[in-house]
Parts: C-alpha cells; structure tokens; sequence
C-alpha cells in the first residue's frame, strides 16, 4: 500500500463530522501554524514540499504565493478552485464530499499564510449536494472557533465563504472564475494582470485547487521535507487519480507519485486491470484536454524505460510521444473505442463550452466539431483531416486562456496517433454503421 | 522611455506604451490589424486575435523570447524589445486563421450590407485573408431583435468586438445591451428585447467595425462610396459637435463621428447630432473631410479647396472620369 495523506483517514466512520475528524488529529495543522509559526515560515514550508498546483498546470504552489503582492491597506484573498468539470475528472468532488474539513482547514491555514482577510470556494453548480456538507463543515468551524473573529487568540481574523457556480466549464479558468465569483460574466480576463497583483475585487488573490489546498494540511503536520520525501523527484507527495474507463475497479486513488502506470492499470490495488481482459488501446492521462496516448506510448517513454505517474514521466517526449499529468484524470479505452466517436465527443465538449470571448476558440470549436460530425456521417475526405490539423493548429497558442490549447491538444494527438483510424472512417463509410454501435473499429479493420 | 523595434524598426515611447500603439507611431506600414481595439475606449482589445505579434526579445534585461503570440494591443513593450509583425511567418499565419475564423460565420452578404466600403472585416480579409474558403458547413444565423427605431441589428454581421457593450458602458449612462449565451451563440442583445434609448447610443454604429450595427435612418439609402464626407461642427452642449457630414448631392445622408486614420472615432457624439440635424443649416462646413487614397470612399474623389472658409458646398464636384484611366 502506498503512503495516503489526504485520504489517510477516509474509511473512518463519521469522519465527514466535525468531533470525528477533530479526533483523528484533525485542525493541527490550524493550531500548530497559528500558534508556532509565522505566515511567512508556513509559505517557507509550502516551498520546501515541492507541491505544486494539483489543478491541472502543475505550477509550484509556494514559488505561487509567493508572488502574491501585499501592498499596505489592501485586502487579499485566498480562493478555492473547486470548480472540477474537467471530464474525466472528479477527485475533488470525492474529497470534499467524503472530507469535508480537510478543504476547510487547508483554507484556514493557507489563508493564514498569506495574511488573507476571506476566503472562498468556488465550487461547481452541479456540486449543489456537496454545497451543503461544505456549509456545514464551515458552520462547524465556525462554533469550535477555526473561524471569524480572532482565532485562537491570535488576532487572526479570517470568513469562509462558499459561492455555487452556474456550471460553465470557463469558470475554472482562474480569472473567468474570480468575474464569476464578482457577479459577472464568466469570461477569462486579459492578462496580465496576474491575479497575484490584481485578482477579487482587483485585490491580490490566490486561486488554489482543492487538492492543493488540502495537501497543505498534511505539509503543516509533518513539515514540508517529509512531505517532499514522498514522491519522485519534483513530483513531491500524492495524487488524487480519478480513473475512469474500461477498467475493473474506477474510482479515485491516492497515489504515491512514480509508480509505474502498467501498476497503476493493473495492479489490483488500483485500476484492477482492463473489464473482461480485453486490450488496452489508448489512455486519457490527466482529462480530456490533454494529449491522448496509444498503449505502447502510455506504458513506456521513447527512452524504453517504463512510464511512471509523475508530472516528469508523463511528459517525457513533448506531444510528440508524451502527455500531461493534468488534473488527473485518468481515462482508460480498452480496443473496442473508437477513437474518432470519442474524440468527437471531446470536441462537442469544447464546442458547448467555449466562452465566445476570443475568434479562435469560438469559432475554430465549432468548426472541428462540425468536421467530425461529417466524418461520423460517412461524408469525411482525406482533406478533412488535413484541415482539422490546420485548425488545431491555429487555435492553439493564440488564445486569451487555455481552453483553445484544451480543444486542439485531443485533436492533435488523436491525428497524431491514430491517423489511420481517421482514414478508416472517411474511406469506408460503409462500415460506419457498424461502427456506431460501439463496436471495435480493429476487429473491422483485421476482418 | 522604452526603445522598442517592430519588423526592423526602432521608435523610443513612453513607457507603459502597447506595442499596438509603438507600431502606429511607427507608421501603418507596421501596425497590426486591429478589429477589437479602440484607442478611445478603454479595457478594449485582446479579443480578435488580429493584431498577435511575435515577441522576439522580451527585453534588454530578460532578452528571452515570449513563449506564444501575444496580443499587441493588450501587451506594453519593454526597453530593448524586438517584434516580428510582418516580418514574422509566424504572425502572418496565424493572422490568416484568425481571418479565417472571422469570416466562418460571416455571412459575406456585402453587396446588400450598408457597411460595405467601410468595413473593417472586408479591408482585413483583402489584405490577410485568403481568396478561399475552406468551409462548406452552414453558416450560423440568429433570430431578429429590435434595438428601436434608430439602430439596426445584424447579428450574423457580429464577430463579437465588444466595442458596442464598451461605448454603452463607457459613455452613455446606462447599458441595457450586452452579450448573451455562450460560445459561437454568443450574441450582441438587450434582456427581453430593450429599446436602445440614450443620448449616446447611436455611437456602437460608429464604433461596430463591420455592418452589424447600422443606422436605420441611413439605411439602404445609398452605397457609402456614392456619398462624400465633410467636416462641420456645430455647437452642442452635449458633445464635441465635430461630426461628417456624409452628402449626396445637396442632401446630408447621414450624420457620424470623425474617424481617425485606423478607422477609430476621434470624438462621440450625441444622438442629437447624429440623428435631428441633416440639414446643411445646421451645421458650420470646415471642408472636405480627408479619406485615405486607398479606401473605396476616394473613389468618388472631388475637388479640395485649400482652406475650409473658401469651401462653399456647391463646388464640390465629382472629377470627370475618363475611360482608361486608373482610379
């Protein structure tokens, strides 16, 4: 078994109450910081832990806060990204619905690191149930004194709020989420400003994920270097996986950042293997907007050595042969996917969900969605893929935010990767009924 | 000061200058395309993606390249900076997308669009587009909205500037219009079908760089490059009063604000202006208003009186066009 920090008490019964998470040692990360730290000792700590964002970009956490201008007179705030609608993602949502607290008290104790008057989370308006448990675990804080007025004796003053999305996958994007959060449109902003200068209410802000923020607990407890001890290289710590797919056991996993991904898949103690022994195809690594991976690619760097699950090894080869970590979320096909249905229903995703704000994005998702739709039809031509790869192309990189890269990564790795399957479907139309039912494209093209 | 080198060109600015506004200072010859951006209203650009630039070298002190195209009307140059506009193969690729993009959804209905010879988009597609299409797919339409009697709305005209929600914001008193839904459905409206109805609001027409705010009062009434502009003022005690006078014949067609030379308007003007005061009495003639060689409108080219106090409205007169010759 591997070390477990979030989730190291999940299967305590009761643990979503305040009394039961206090018992099992819950909030010392609150007193201990409060009481025998300084703000700027506990973003020391954050820094030595090698933590690093957990949303997706994987950007160090501590060189982040960091960064957080602290002009004299001016409120800064410390905001909570629980906004997970990256599709294949949902690691947050099992976390704060199973332990709740450990969301709170990261909050508490980051907040006091950065000398933070509020705090919010912003979570998801499909999350509405977890709403409630949130609120009640804030209620709670508040009664034992975790939160509002001088806490602890200290002086520290600190509110927590928890504000619903109206569920647009824009408004995880850090900036279209502070407008959201500020009542407006959720459109991303132009930056910079970064909102480390210029964020809430053009105050300083931090916008953290939930996971970041939850392993800030166990960083407090233990200290930042036994925190970085775990894991692998600059992959310090666990990882919530969301696993999902054609595998025998999906669900979240904390793992231990390097081991290998074959474990990972088919080990029983995670994924358990691929559903009814069939083949693995290709692995979606960190969400859908990351580049997805054929077997050999996902199992093995181009060096030959074995692949682990750390933000390096995924990585390695650039998009030509690698991928991202992501926000972990992780999307096994086994051989009968179609890799073009699938991908078409990544660019619908894209499609719905782009904000409108910049050409690229709005106009170039529609177009590639439209294009797959003509594929799936039977009325593709070898022209249209050339032109999906020119779309990509120019959608990528030349947008306000990331959701263009997002939409053209899965386009382009799936040419990439798979362009004969592409070619399958414009040149035999024919069998495309077939097809449509799920059934394997392989076993079509090996009849 | 910032000394800053666009395609090969160096020009010191103030700092805190975009490099948009380094490169119009250059002269046209570098600067980017802009649809978005308007220098008078503030918070805008960054949208269109048009005027993306190549940053070559960040600075003197962190000479390292930007990793992506960045927009230049949203990114201030920095000493020693070096970007590729033209120059860049980079740049004029995915400029050529972004054109690309625009006109995707466009309904390219110039022949019965009033817009046509003064639209931003159909200068834009000439000089950085390509002559093809490479879509076959329907082109997205919307359902009709009235904006009131003196605006006319063509969403399908749309590409989603925002410079129509900024002028309402920046300069009438109260925005009742805004972006709705998301997405290529986005789309310019008023909640529940409001009526457009302030002293200022006839100026989205100005600003709207394609046709799909138009003036209803003008509307249909002549193609743009049969009417000739002028300059008059007058005096208002709403706005500036310095308008052009757009004439054909003797009859004043429609009233707008003056634009400057990258089609930006210098100063807004009220409704009052724009709208009640087409007749020449109103107004004070300066003098032909000057229109770039290359547009369209100069095709209709008239005589210019040196001074404006020598103008009489009646020497105006088309040159005679002789066959052969270029325009």
């Amino acid at each position: 078994m591997g070390k477990k920090l979030l989730l190291a008490n999940d299967h305590v019964p009761g643990i979503k109450n305040y009394e039961v998470y206090r018992a099992n040692g819950g909030y010392k990360s609150v007193e201990k910081a409060i009481k025998t730290m300084s703000p700027d000792a506990v973003v020391e700590e954050v820094k030595k832990s090698g933590l690093r964002g957990r949303g997706g970009a994987g950007f160090p956490t501590g060189m982040k806060w960091s960064f957080l201008a602290k002009p004299e007179g001016v409120a800064r705030y410390i905001v909570c990204n629980a906004d997970e609608s990256e599709p294949g993602t949902f690691k947050d949502r099992y976390l704060m619905s199973r332990i709740p607290h450990i969301l709170i008290e990261g909050m508490i104790t980051s907040g006091f690191a950065l000398g933070a008057t509020a705090g919010y989370i912003y979570i998801r308006g499909e999350y509405f149930y977890i709403v409630s448990i949130l609120e009640k675990a804030i209620e709670e804080a508040y009664q034992n004194g975790w939160l509002g007025k001088n806490i602890l004796g200290s002086g520290f003053d600190y509110d927590l709020y928890v504000q619903v999305g109206a569920g647009a996958y824009i408004c995880g994007e850090e900036t279209a989420l502070l407008e959201s959060l500020e009542g407006k449109r959720g459109n991303p902003r132009i930056k910079p400003p970064f909102p480390a200068i210029a964020g809430l209410y053009g105050c300083p802000t931090v916008v953290n994920n939930v996971e970041t923020i939850a392993a800030v607990v166990p960083i407090i407890n233990e200290g930042g270097e036994a925190y970085a001890a775990v894991g692998i290289g600059k992959s310090a710590g666990t990882k919530l996986i969301s696993a999902s797919g054609h595998i025998n056991k999906p669900g979240v996993y904390e793992i231990e950042m390097g081991i290998t991904v074959e474990d990972f898949i088919y080990s029983d103690e995670y994924c358990g293997g691929i559903i009814n022994g069939r083949k693995l195809k290709a692995v979606v690594a960190g969400g859908s907007s990351v580049p997805i991976l054929p077997a050999d690619k996902i199992l093995t760097t181009p060096a030959g050595e074995k692949r682990l699950m750390s933000y390096e090894s995924l990585s390695e080869g650039g998009f030509a042969s690698g991928t991202m970590l992501g926000s972990g979320g992780f999307i096994v096909m086994d051989e009968t996917t179609s890799i073009v249905q699938n991908l078409h229903t990544f660019a619908r995703f894209y499609h719905h969900e782009s904000c409108g704000q910049c050409s690229p994005c709005r106009e170039g998702t529609g177009w590639m969605e439209k294009i797959l739709h003509k594929i799936l039809d039977g009325h593709g031509t070898m022209a249209d893929i050339e032109l999906l790869w020119e779309i990509q192309a120019k959608i990528e990189g030349n947008t306000i935010c990331p959701l263009g890269d997002a939409a053209a990564w899965p386009v382009a790795s799936a040419i990439r990767h798979f362009r004969s399957e592409f070619e399958e479907f414009v040149q035999n139309p024919t069998n495309l009924k077939k097809v449509r039912h799920y059934e394997s494209v392989n076993q079509l093209v090996s009849a | 000061m910032a000394k800053v080198t666009i395609d090969g060109k160096t020009i010191e600015v103030p700092d805190g200058t975009s490099i948009l506004q380094a490169a119009r200072m250059i002269g046209p010859d570098v600067a980017p395309p802009t649809m978005c951006y308007h220098s008078k209203l503030k918070t805008s650009g960054g949208y269109c993606r048009t005027c993306l630039v190549e940053v070559t070298k960040g600075s003197d002190k962190d000479p390292r390249p930007m990793p992506k195209l960045v927009a230049s009307c949203r990114t201030n140059v920095m000493d020693g900076m070096e970007v590729g506009n033209l120059t860049s193969p980079k740049v004029v690729e995915a400029r050529k997308g972004v054109v690309e993009f625009l006109l995707l959804n466009h309904p390219l209905d110039c022949p019965i669009c009033d817009q046509a010879g003064e639209c931003h988009l159909q200068d834009l597609g000439y000089d950085h587009g390509s002559a093809k299409t490479r879509t076959d797919f329907e082109r997205r339409t919307f359902e009709k909205i009235s904006l009131g009697d003196k605006i006319q709305l063509h969403m399908t005209r749309c590409i989603l500037c925002y410079r129509c929600v900024k002028v309402a914001d920046q300069i009438t008193d109260n925005r009742v219009h805004g972006v709705l839904n998301r997405g290529d459905h986005s789309e310019i409206s008023t909640y529940i079908e409001k009526v457009i109805d302030n002293d200022f609001s006839g100026n989205m027409i100005d600003v709207c760089p394609v046709g799909a705010l138009t003036d209803k009062t003008f509307r249909f009434k002549s193609r743009v490059w049969f009417t000739k502009p002028v300059c008059a003022n007058r005096n208002c005690d709403k706005c500036s009063g310095k308008v052009h006078l757009w004439y054909k014949g003797e009859e004043v067609l429609r009233v707008t604000g003056r634009k400057d030379q990258w089609g930006e308007v210098e100063e807004f003007i009220c409704n009052t202006c724009r709208y009640d005061k087409k007749k020449t009495s109103d107004w004070e003639i300066e003098g032909p208003a000057e229109v770039n060689r290359h547009s369209v409108i100069s095709a209709n080219h008239y005589q210019v009186l040196k001074k404006g106090s020598e103008f009489k409205l009646n020497d105006i007169k088309p040159l005679p066009i002789t066959e052969g010759e270029g325009s």
